[in-house]
């Protein structure tokens, strides 16, 4: 499976639910197909998923769900340690780790190689992390979901992409919509 | 009130409730002041983009953010500046360690001092330069302009600003 297979399927679940994705082909394969104003697409800054989320979950009660790469998470290491220390119950960190840069080319990253990211999750203090394959992503998501407990997954899937479509909604749109949906769930 | 209380009381009454730091010597009492005040959630960073981020998610969640952050940082946050902040145009005072102006003791502080405003001026972010005590008390209204604009403000504040309090 590739990530844009992971997306399909947790889409059912993930579809009304506060999203913040990835710069790149995660947001483009999921603007194309399930666009939702509770959808947050990042359309520069690589590797901010997960602090955007991170604030966005300690500063209101919905769930949110951060998307990210392992290329990402690689990028801002060091938001796993402030992940780990600010507990926020209703956040889920989900890295699609196909051990590549995905959106600049498949060039391959450390986690590919040696690197383990649940270890470094653990090691920074996550206290729920799951490493997963790609077919059980949905599942673990869901409970993860249920259980309301800070989760990291690390959901390990191989490289590749689908021809997508650039996201053509100027970014103070995408910002306005999701804050809209944001204030009228809080 | 001291020069820290001024601040922070600005802060308040601006509904800041949303704050991340990467710390400066010149900033230790403010941030001090700010990890004890309940009114405050107090998330510390590892790296000022990191916290630009963290900004930009309180704000969508309805919480008025800051960044309490060293001039040093600014080269480390100008792609967030401009493709997070700016992009989707989001509001975030940016309060300042304005190291290696007059009164510094490390020599190397002055490389950065020299192109901070330079930087600000090409980033377009309005730019506010605190030198005596007494600057604290725009504070209040620079917050206010913050969050009307929707952008980034830039509050630079230098030791001798910071002098009565060290
Ligand atoms: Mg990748």
């Amino acid at each position: 499976m590739i990530r844009a297979d992971i997306l399909k399927e947790i889409i059912p679940v993930i579809s009304d639910k506060l999203v913040v994705s990835n710069i790149g082909l995660p947001s483009q394969e999921l603007h194309m197909l399930d666009d939702q104003p509770t959808n947050f697409y990042m359309l520069g800054t690589m590797g901010l998923a997960s602090s955007i989320g991170l604030g966005l979950a300690l500063s209101q009660k919905e769930t949110v769900i951060a998307i990210d790469g392992d290329g990402s998470v690689l990028t801002n290491f060091g938001t796993l340690p402030t992940i780990a220390n600010n507990v926020a119950n209703n956040f889920i960190l989900l890295i699609i780790d196909n051990g590549s840069y995905g959106s600049t080319g498949d060039q391959p990253t450390y986690t590919g190689g040696k690197t383990s990211l649940a270890k470094v999750a653990e090691a920074c203090g996550c206290e729920n992390v799951v490493e997963c394959k790609a077919s059980e992503t949905k599942e673990i998501l869901e409970a993860a979901i249920q259980e309301k407990k800070m989760t990291v997954i690390v959901s390990k899937c191989q490289s590749g992409n689908i021809p997508v479509p650039v996201i053509d909604i100027d970014p103070a749109v995408i910002r306005y919509r999701f804050m809209e949906e944001i204030k009228a769930r809080n | 009130m001291s020069i820290t209380q001024n601040m922070l009381h600005a802060m308040v009454k601006n509904k800041i409730e949303f704050v991340t730091t990467v710390p400066c010597k010149q900033l230790s009492g403010i941030i001090e002041l700010l990890e004890k005040d309940e009114r405050i959630l107090h998330v510390p960073s590892n790296k000022e983009d990191e916290g630009m981020g963290l900004c930009a998610g309180a704000y969508m969640g309805g919480k008025r953010p800051c960044i309490i952050m060293q001039n040093t940082a600014i080269g480390v946050t100008i792609n967030t500046l401009v493709t997070l902040i700016q992009y989707y145009r989001m509001p975030l005072p940016i309060l300042i360690s304005y190291r290696g102006e007059v009164g510094e003791k490390v020599q190397c502080q002055v490389e950065m001092a020299v192109h901070t405003k330079a930087l600000l001026e090409q980033l377009k972010i309005p730019t506010y330069h605190f030198h005596e005590p007494n600057d604290a008390n725009e504070f209040d209204g620079i917050l206010n302009h913050t969050f009307m604009a929707k952008k980034p403000v830039a509050i630079l504040t230098d030791a001798n600003f910071w002098s009565s309090i060290s």
